[in-house]
């Protein structure tokens, strides 16, 4: 779990360099609770605090959870995620090891629902230095909601490229032409966005090179996503974005490397590993391109949580000495 | 020619601890003052004794015959006397004592007459060959313990390549390793007799590729046998490639089918002990009274010894330099797949290969390491540490929720038990005793309903017989009534009743025994009878009476 936290960490340091202190406010206020409703759970439960609490799995679920809210949400939102991730997600489906679904995708999704105006309220990509909002100016909008003069929350916030290329394809904006309108689109993703998206990616195949996650579930979830983007790309550029842009943009990475990999509640053999990865890669496109939502790695991995156990039965490998079907 | 080896999926890379007990000579182990001799150290049926308390035997004797065809005979490993036929502790996983002849050790080791004499073995047949094996009460030493001779029987030619098994992969374990330094030549010649007693030409002998030394031995002493048609092969050292299914995996690509034997695909594995032993009985009429045991781990001097089998582990720690008061935890076989002795105070048998001392000073290090499992994460290490394939994770959640249908879905029954999953599992868990836990609860419960499904079809004869009888019942009192009703006036039911009333009165006077054995004696006790007579009659008299009244009653309306 420890190595988990080490391959976020380039990635933290990239987000808060594009998007400010927010991320590692996030990140504290995260741990805090996580660390509280894990240790209230387990008195609850008569369970030993070590190594349960010690083993940081529950650190990986709340700054993964921090990840997926905006740098300047108000701290209730964080704590209430973390609280029902910890609490309901986990320990009330028996803790360590017996959760059916991912904790921090369960916390984000409620978080989404019940809050969408906090839960997409997203910074436009800016360098630190070039901005004069410090950790105190920080600190104040996420605990007391004010902001300094001349940063007003509402003019300070922006769409992401993912959702802001998604209102303006309902209103028959073509791609190319949001693309050329707005400042915020760099190579592939987002400014800002991709390069984090570099990051995690980076931290994902040491995680891989370590031994800590296996290839076949980011493996599964990237090509996928990037093949179904490449087969509407090319019937319609106009319509649908390229397959770096979503394999770049929104959660996509972190999903892939970090979310779809928890091992508890992803499939376990080999092949339905690949099975699970498809289908999240699958679902996040359906969703993102005809859904709702701008993003839908959380839907896609809790839907595919449900599914993992039935994919397990029917993808046990061959064992030594019966045939081969 | 190489021959072209194929890998076998999962295992694990283990250190070693080899060199602690191969850097002394093998020694003899000194006599114990008893032998302790179980009468079941094999796969099949237990022997029976064939000697009583009391007796005196000589080394090489046999002691216990076979208890059929599935089993094997035990000799005595020395000479004494036997004190007893009782239950004594045996190294077994549940701990329970089971039946053993124990022995009275004299210390002279006095053999038989036909101990140790040379046979010439060329001028037997392939049927001598098994019948000598059978009788010398070999099993297989490589720890599975199923009698030889079996495996040397090569019907319908199904048999076409014997594999010599010489991989010893497990940790601490030496005993094939010092077996093959000491005795390559005799081994290449026990393989030779299987050879022979199989009647095939190929033959392969394996050996990991981290005993440089012993293969170069055994490559001599095939050069010195002339055994041109034996083919020496190095296998990778991983564990279990020792494992006889991993090992014919390894070296032909094939797979013994699941719940079928080697034989299947024919192939024959015999361990290099069982070579060294069959060559000591063919060639030298000694039947396996002994054999080559690790003593390991917390011990002052690690090293294997030449056991006489019987011996108890006690004996053999100190012999080591082992403190008994120290010990925490000993363990027969290896880190891997041995299991803790309950008692220090049990012998070693035939399929014995390594002592492991666990003491209160130093621990061996164990795949089941920690007292405290977390919880299964399902991270798959285990799945990729799998030799079978299996699913340990899946497993192991079905055995704790004790879903033993499910259970089978996911192959438990082809779990080698080899300690893969165990070693590698980040959460501690002790997998395999889950899976032995599993086994043992599914035979159980299948040994139960074997009883209870008799026990049903008995229940319902019962009934059946119950119902059928009543049936019979009915039916004669019908009979009976339809009798009775036919003549219905009052003097013949009159007639009716008197006539049972005879019956019972007859009956009663012929209960009136003739008196036995009443010739010769005394004027006193015909005295005596003739009192014990008169109260008699009077008291049947008394009963009479009785009984006429009780008569006149029951005719009152």
């Amino acid at each position: 779990m420890a190595r988990v936290l080490m391959a976020l960490i380039p990635a933290i340091i990239a987000y808060s360099w594009f998007f400010g202190w927010g991320l590692l406010v996030n990140i504290a206020i995260a741990v805090v609770t996580a660390l509280g409703c894990e240790f209230l759970m387990l008195k609850l439960r008569q369970r030993p605090a070590h190594p349960f609490l010690t083993d940081g799995s529950v650190l990986v679920t709340a700054v993964l959870l921090a990840f997926c809210i905006p740098p300047l949400a108000p701290w209730w939102i964080t704590v209430l995620g973390i609280c029902f991730a910890v609490i309901i997600a986990k320990h009330l489906y028996g803790g360590l090891g017996y959760n059916p679904f991912n904790p921090a995708m369960v916390g984000y999704v409620v978080l989404l629902i019940s809050f969408p105006r906090e839960m997409t309220t997203w910074l436009p990509p800016f360098i630190m230095s070039d901005l004069d909002f410090t950790l105190l100016d920080t600190l104040k909008a996420v605990f007391l909601g004010v902001f300094p003069p001349g940063y007003a929350l509402d003019a300070l916030s922006a769409a992401t490229p993912l959702d802001l290329i998604k209102t303006q394809l309902s209103i028959d904006v073509t791609i190319a032409e949001t693309k050329a309108a707005n400042a915020i689109f760099g190579d592939f993703g987002g400014i800002g966005w991709e390069w984090i998206g570099n990051w995690i990616f980076l931290g994902g195949v040491w995680l891989i090179y370590k031994k800590v996650i296996s290839w076949h579930i980011p493996v599964a979830v990237l090509g996928s996503l990037f093949t179904i983007a490449l087969i509407f790309y090319l019937k319609d550029a106009d319509h649908y974005s390229s397959p770096m842009f979503h394999v770049f943009s929104g959660a996509a990475m972190l999903g892939a490397f970090f979310i779809a990999t928890d091992p508890v509640s992803a499939a376990t053999t080999p092949t339905g590993r690949i099975i699970y990865g498809i289908g999240i890669g699958i679902l996040t496109y359906v969703i993102r391109v005809w859904g709702g939502y701008p993003d839908a790695i959380g839907f896609a991995v809790l839907l595919m949580n449900l599914a993992a156990p039935t994919i397990d039965y029917y993808t046990q490998p061959r064992v030594y000495g019966h045939k081969r079907s | 020619m190489m021959r072209r080896l194929f890998n076998f999926p999962g295992g694990v890379r283990l250190r070693e601890h080899k060199r602690e007990s191969t850097s002394s000579p093998v020694a003899r182990a000194q006599l114990p003052e008893k032998i302790i001799l179980p009468l079941h150290q094999h796969i099949g049926v237990p022997a029976k004794p064939v000697v009583n308390p009391g007796e005196q035997v000589l080394k090489g004797q046999i002691v216990a015959e076979a208890g059929n065809n599935i089993s094997a005979p035990i000799h005595a490993s020395t000479s004494g006397k036997v004190l007893a036929i009782e239950d004594h502790a045996i190294p077994h996983p549940s701990g329970l004592p089971a039946r053993s002849i124990i022995i009275d050790v004299d210390g002279k080791d006095e053999a038989t007459d036909s101990y140790g004499t040379a046979r010439d073995s060329s001028a037997l047949t392939a049927e001598q060959l098994r019948e000598a094996v059978k009788d010398s009460g070999i099993v297989g030493l490589g720890g599975a313990g199923f009698p030889s001779y079996l495996k040397l029987t090569n019907e319908q030619n199904k048999v076409a390549t014997l594999i010599l098994n010489g991989v010893e992969c497990e940790p601490y374990i030496t005993c094939d390793q010092m077996l093959m330094r000491n005795h390559a030549l005799e081994i290449v010649r026990g393989l030779q007799i299987m050879q022979r007693a199989l009647g095939i030409q190929q033959a392969i002998v394996a050996i990991e590729n981290n005993k440089p030394k012993e293969l170069e031995l055994m490559q001599h002493a095939i050069y010195e046998a002339e055994a041109d048609n034996v083919e020496l092969v190095q296998v990778p050292t991983v564990y279990p490639a020792g494992g006889e299914k991993q090992l014919i995996q390894t070296l032909t690509g094939k797979e013994v089918p699941s719940q079928g034997l080697p034989m299947d695909i024919g192939i024959v594995c015999h361990n290099v002990g069982t070579a060294y032993a069959i060559t000591r009985a063919i060639e030298h009429n000694e039947p396996l009274i002994s054999r080559y045991i690790t003593i390991a781990g917390s011990v002052a001097k690690a090293q294997v010894l030449e056991v006489p089998i019987g011996t108890p582990v006690s004996h053999l720690i100190e012999q080591c330099g082992g403190n008994r008061k120290t010990l925490s935890r000993v363990i027969m076989g290896g880190p891997m797949m041995g299991f803790a002795l309950h008692d220090d105070e049990v012998p070693v048998v035939k399929t014995t290969n390594c002592i492991l001392v666990n003491s209160v000073i130093s621990d061996v290090p164990l795949p089941s390491r920690s007292n405290f499992a977390m919880p299964c994460i399902r991270c798959g290490a285990c799945t990729q540490a799998c030799p079978v394939g299996l699913l340990p994770q899946q497993l192991y959640w079905y055995a704790r929720a004790k879903e033993f249908d499910k259970i089978q879905d996911y192959d438990l029954f082809d779990c080698i038990e080899c300690g893969c999953c165990d070693y590698v599992c980040p959460s501690q868990i002790p997998l395999v005793q889950y899976y032995r836990y599993a086994k043992s609860t599914i035979w159980q419960q299948e040994k139960e309903k074997t009883f209870s499904d008799i026990s049903r079809q008995r229940h319902e004869f019962h009934n059946y017989r119950l119902e059928r009888e009543k049936k019979e019942r009915e039916l004669r009192h019908k009979q009976k009534r339809q009798v009775v009703e036919g003549t219905s006036t009052q003097d013949d039911k009159k007639a009716a009743i008197q006539a049972a009333m005879d019956r019972v009165r007859k009956k009663r006077d012929h209960s009136e025994v003739k008196p036995k054995n009443v010739d010769n004696l005394t004027d006193q006790q015909r005295k005596l009878i003739e009192e014990v007579e008169a109260r008699r009659k009077k008291k049947l008299e008394e009963i009479k009476h009785d009984t006429d009244n009780n008569e006149v009653e029951s005719r009152k309306p």
